[in-house]
């Protein structure tokens, strides 16, 4: 017997690196080097730079633009204004969410950063050279900045393209600054329920206006090939395909006249799904000058002119019995979206999956409105690490509990323990909507709380307050429990698609005659490692060693179709599809062992690696004999070679969800807030890589704490936006982010191939709430209901002088 | 705008570059060198992704001038490998400990987390909480970094006494 077949299963298992095993990645060993391939590495021949003019104001009329001074730079080579534009009539660009953005500014800047000209040049030096010398002669009008007010009788008009349609993308607009009204659940039921309540709260819950920030800006190289008429285009794109065919449906090129290509990409985080003004023009110039021609933003472009996320102004209504069963649900946003309405989310959901504001709870009747209005302000509104709009749905409902809790005056752990959704409940149907597939949300609870000693954590609570009360300590203590639900994984294409792109994503799979083998998906990686966890979704499906998988993904050229990578939904979408398509290898494998052992198919069985004719465990084809015999052997009937492709398009959404406890140490003198513990425990399903979900739980959970502590993106009445720069942006350093302790539970999703729900996100959906949680309990017994985020020093510095502890 | 002409050594190879003073050294390593290693990642001065050691300090290469480096020394992260390109021990030791997820911000990281084992061979976790304090990184939450860069400290400590 050789070597090889003396190897029990579990060896073999072992040596094919596949689910549930913590494999290195494999894409560190270039990036450790410096060998990564990002957008700004590309370097072609003749390659030249793109760079704007921008918008100095909120809100202006453009009474003229003059080019001259600038192209008479050595080395600029044109300059391009929306009057160059409106010949190919690409002055304007649809968006994501049924509306249109200007590329350049038509006539009138609706916010500061905005784009107005297009200056291209040799070298990036000129090309900054030739912005300073565009002069632009603007006559301000009177800025919009507070969404409250934007659907005032009074209040400047601010989209005068779109002024007169009383009909939008999502139904009746009944301002000119307003975009859509969406709503969900039973209005009259929760009505009835906060109206025959025995105890109802209320809050106006605010998730303020952030950015995603990946440290790569966003950027591309277009070049046109003008012999063979294609374009290509390099581009920090999330969703490589949906690039490729917007941009053939608003330039008509011909789609396989378009390549669009994502090299590494340097962090997305919702970033780099949409679609941006510096992406047009660069292939405009290109197509112009007949010349690559390179755009990358800098930091204070990013964070001022491309996706924003969040800006909800949530008003919520609670009901419960006094022993503190949720009984109702109301909540009004007020969505401010900026000048033009670029939310990526899917084609019928404009405010996302907001509708999972329920939240982990059983609670019978609940309604939702959403008002989306327009204001000076940069347009956006992606899913900054979440899945659409699922963020602001878990802050809001994590932050009524515990107001609900204190107006009952009961533990907010206990208040949640009796109205989350109980196991046998799955799968179960919200008062909103959603079908949820699988949840223990009492076991996740009850480790969570075991394992930080909560009642001991609450003793010593009391104990400091103690002391703060007899003068011996000027430090307040906060516990912050979080419980929160995800829904992820868009989607089912009967009901979630991105300007009529079904949901759906892709795998490919070609065995090589050896037995290694290669897959390409329609998603791309930003860092989340699809190259090493895809191999081992496959590795075990086929019985190929992860490490002689190869997994490409974003070259439109090569890659099947798909949606691309956010929302969380590559391991749940994607992640399905490769596993299918593995399955349509392996039965194709076991009609040729059938052949090659000579036995009929159903006296195989599979064995890790290989099928073995059931009860003789001597009698064998591995994998890679059967792949060879694939590419090498006339078999009758069977068609030469081993490939599948599978297009997958999921049933449902999937639920991960965690219970996070955090606890803070608040100096009510300086409002700095010290995390002393953050503990995480996730279920995201079955767990393809723990090394890499650990990962991706410390990444979200810091981007939690970032938004909960610091980030915002501000503007004054006049459309000057504060938040611009690294400078005023909060991003913490490795000094204020905490030691993470991470846990988990398995509850496999039922309707996944492989059980798996996704986890990239959910740190940041549970995270923001548990740490804002633990600061507003820092000051729960002095009666704080709610105080804003982010909970910068300065913001719980006023809390304090508030509360009257400052003497 | 009028060109000089720059003579420094870049990863112990003496070169001579024509550029405008004004040139950044991030734009001088990464368009003229040819050397991507090194990342822009905000050009202000905050990040910490265009990182490389000059004259024995860390410094953010965005914030230098061609016109300051004339006859300096540069390594940026395609020098530190070790003989016949094996990768350093602190290369290594973010592959193992999955102190990277991006990428982008690793370089600098990197180059940063090899000058303070210099200063500092055996640094605790403070210290090197610290002393990479100037380097953003926006996806791994920082944890895995530090343990790799302490993995590496001891792996390099290691080294060294048997050396000795
Ligand atoms: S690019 Fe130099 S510090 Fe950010
Ligand atoms: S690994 Fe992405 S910024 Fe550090």
């Amino acid at each position: 017997m050789s070597e090889q077949a003396a190897a029990t299963t579990e060896e073999r298992i072992e040596k094919l690196q596949g689910l549930g095993c913590a494999r290195k990645r494999v894409e560190d060993a270039r990036f450790t080097q410096g060998k990564g391939n990002y957008v700004d590495d590309i370097k072609l021949p003749g390659m030249v730079f793109g760079d704007f003019v921008r918008s100095p104001y909120g809100h202006a009329r453009i009474e003229g633009i003059d080019k001259d001074a600038a192209l008479a730079v050595p080395g600029v080579l044109a300059v391009l204004t929306a009057e160059d534009l409106k010949p190919l009539n690409l002055h304007y660009m649809p968006t994501l969410a049924g509306d249109v953005q200007a590329v350049l500014a038509d006539e009138k800047v609706l916010f500061q950063g905005q784009e107005v000209a297009f200056v291209i040049a040799e070298d990036r030096y000129a090309a900054a050279d030739g912005v300073e010398l565009v002069e632009v002669e603007y006559e301000a009008l009177p800025a919009l900045t507070d969404a409250n007010r934007s659907m005032d009788e009074d209040a400047p008009v601010l989209r005068e393209d779109i002024a007169d349609k009383t009909e939008g993308a999502h139904g009746a607009r009944r301002h000119p600054n307003h975009i859509f009204t969406w709503e969900a659940g039973d209005r009259a039921a929760a009505e009835q329920a906060l109206a025959s309540a025995e105890v109802v709260a209320e809050e106006l819950v605010v998730y303020q206006r952030v950015h995603p920030c990946p440290l790569e800006t966003c950027g591309c190289v277009a070049s046109m090939d003008k012999v063979n008429g294609k374009l290509t285009i390099w581009g920090t794109f999330q969703a490589p395909h949906a690039v490729r065919t917007v941009a053939s449906l608003i330039t008509n090129i011909p789609e396989h006249n378009i390549r669009i290509v994502s090299p590494d990409i340097g962090g997305g985080f919702g970033n780099k799904v949409g679609v941006y003004p510096g992406y047009i023009c660069a292939a405009v110039a290109s197509i112009v000058l007949g010349r690559p021609v390179k755009w990358i933003e800098d930091r204070m472009e990013n964070l001022s002119a491309t996706a924003f996320a969040r800006d909800y102004h949530m008003s919520g209504k609670i009901a419960a019995t006094r022993d503190g069963r949720i009984t109702g649900l109301r909540c009004h946003v007020l969505a401010d979206h900026g000048a033009f309405d670029a939310c990526a989310d899917p084609s019928k959901f404009p405010a996302g999956f907001f509708n999972i504001c329920t939240g982990s709870y059983d609670i019978p009747s609940a309604h939702v409105e959403v008002d989306g209005v327009y204001t000076n302000k940069a347009p956006g509104g992606v899913a900054y690490r979440c899945s659409f709009r699922v963020t602001e749905a878990s802050y809001f409902i994590e932050r009524m509990v515990d107001v609900l809790a204190r107006k009952l005056d009961m533990d907010p752990a206990e208040l949640r323990r009796r109205n989350l959704i109980a196991k046998d409940r799955f799968p179960y149907t919200s008062a909103l909507g959603w079908e949820y597939d699988s949840g223990d949300y009492h076991a996740a609870l009850d480790k969570a709380l075991a394992a930080v000693d909560y009642p001991a954590l609450r003793a010593g609570q009391k104990a400091g307050r103690e002391a703060f009360e007899r003068g011996e300590t000027r430090t307040l203590t906060g516990i912050g429990v979080a419980f929160f639900t995800e829904i992820v994984g868009a989607g089912p294409v009967k009901n979630c698609d991105i300007l009529g792109l079904g949901m759906f994503d892709s795998c490919e799979i070609r065995i090589h005659p050896t037995g290694s083998a290669i897959a390409r998906l329609g998603t791309i990686s930003q860092g989340q490692g699809h190259a090493t966890t895809f191999a081992q979704i496959l590795a075990s499906e086929i019985g190929i060693p992860a490490d002689r998988i190869t997994v490409e993904e974003g070259d439109t050229d090569t890659a099947p179709y798909g949606l691309g990578t956010y929302g969380s939904r590559s391991t749940p979408v994607a992640g399905a599809a490769t596993a299918m398509a593995g399955r349509k290898i392996r039965a194709k494998a076991q009609m040729i062992a059938a052949y090659l052992l000579e036995v009929h198919e159903d006296d195989l069985e599979w064995d890790a690696d290989r099928f073995q004719v059931k009860g003789n465990p001597e009698r064998v084809k591995t994998m890679a004999e059967i792949a060879f015999a694939a590419y090498n052997q006339a078999i009758p009937g069977i068609e030469p070679g081993l490939e599948a492709v599978s297009y997958y398009d999921p049933p449902n959404m999937t639920y991960p969800f965690g219970a996070y406890v955090c606890v803070v140490d608040v100096d009510v003198d300086t409002g700095v807030t010290d995390v002393r513990r953050f503990y995480a425990l996730d279920d995201c399903g079955t767990r393809i890589n723990p090394m890499i979900i650990e990962g991706q739980v410390h990444g979200g959970l810091t981007e939690a704490l970032a938004i909960a502590m610091g980030q915002e993106i501000a503007y004054d009445e006049t459309g000057n936006v504060y938040g611009g720069s690294l400078l005023d942006f909060f991003l913490p350093t490795a000094v204020e982010t905490p030691t993470w302790e991470t846990d988990f539970t398995t509850t496999p999703s039922p309707h996944h191939p492989i059980g798996a729900k996704g986890v990239g996100e959910s740190p940041n959906v549970g995270g923001v709430s548990a740490f804002s949680n633990a600061v507003n309990d820092a000051f729960a017994h002095l009666g704080l209901t709610h105080a804003q985020m982010p909970h910068d020093h300065w913001r719980v510095w006023e809390t304090a002088e508030r509360l009257g502890l400052h003497g | 705008m009028t060109h000089m002409h720059v003579n420094l050594k870049v990863n112990g190879r003496e070169v001579e570059v024509r550029a405008e003073p004004r040139t950044l050294l991030i734009h001088l390593l990464r368009e003229h060198l040819d050397l991507t290693g090194p990342h822009i990642g905000c050009d202000t001065g905050h990040c910490g992704a265009c990182t490389v050691d000059l004259d024995g300090r860390s410094v953010k290469s965005c914030m230098v001038f061609a016109a300051q480096v004339q006859g300096a020394e540069v390594t940026t992260i395609e020098g530190i490998a070790g003989d016949g390109g094996a990768p350093h021990p602190l290369q290594e030791a973010f592959r193992e400990h999955h102190g990277l997820q991006c990428g982008y911000c690793t370089p600098g990281m990197i180059v940063r987390a090899w000058r303070l084992l210099e200063e500092n061979p055996d640094p605790d976790e403070e210290a090197i909480r610290y002393g990479i304090s100037g380097n953003l990184c926006r996806c791994t939450g920082y944890q895995n970094i530090v343990k790799a860069i302490r993995a590496a400290a001891d792996e390099m400590n290691a080294a060294r006494e048997t050396e000795q």
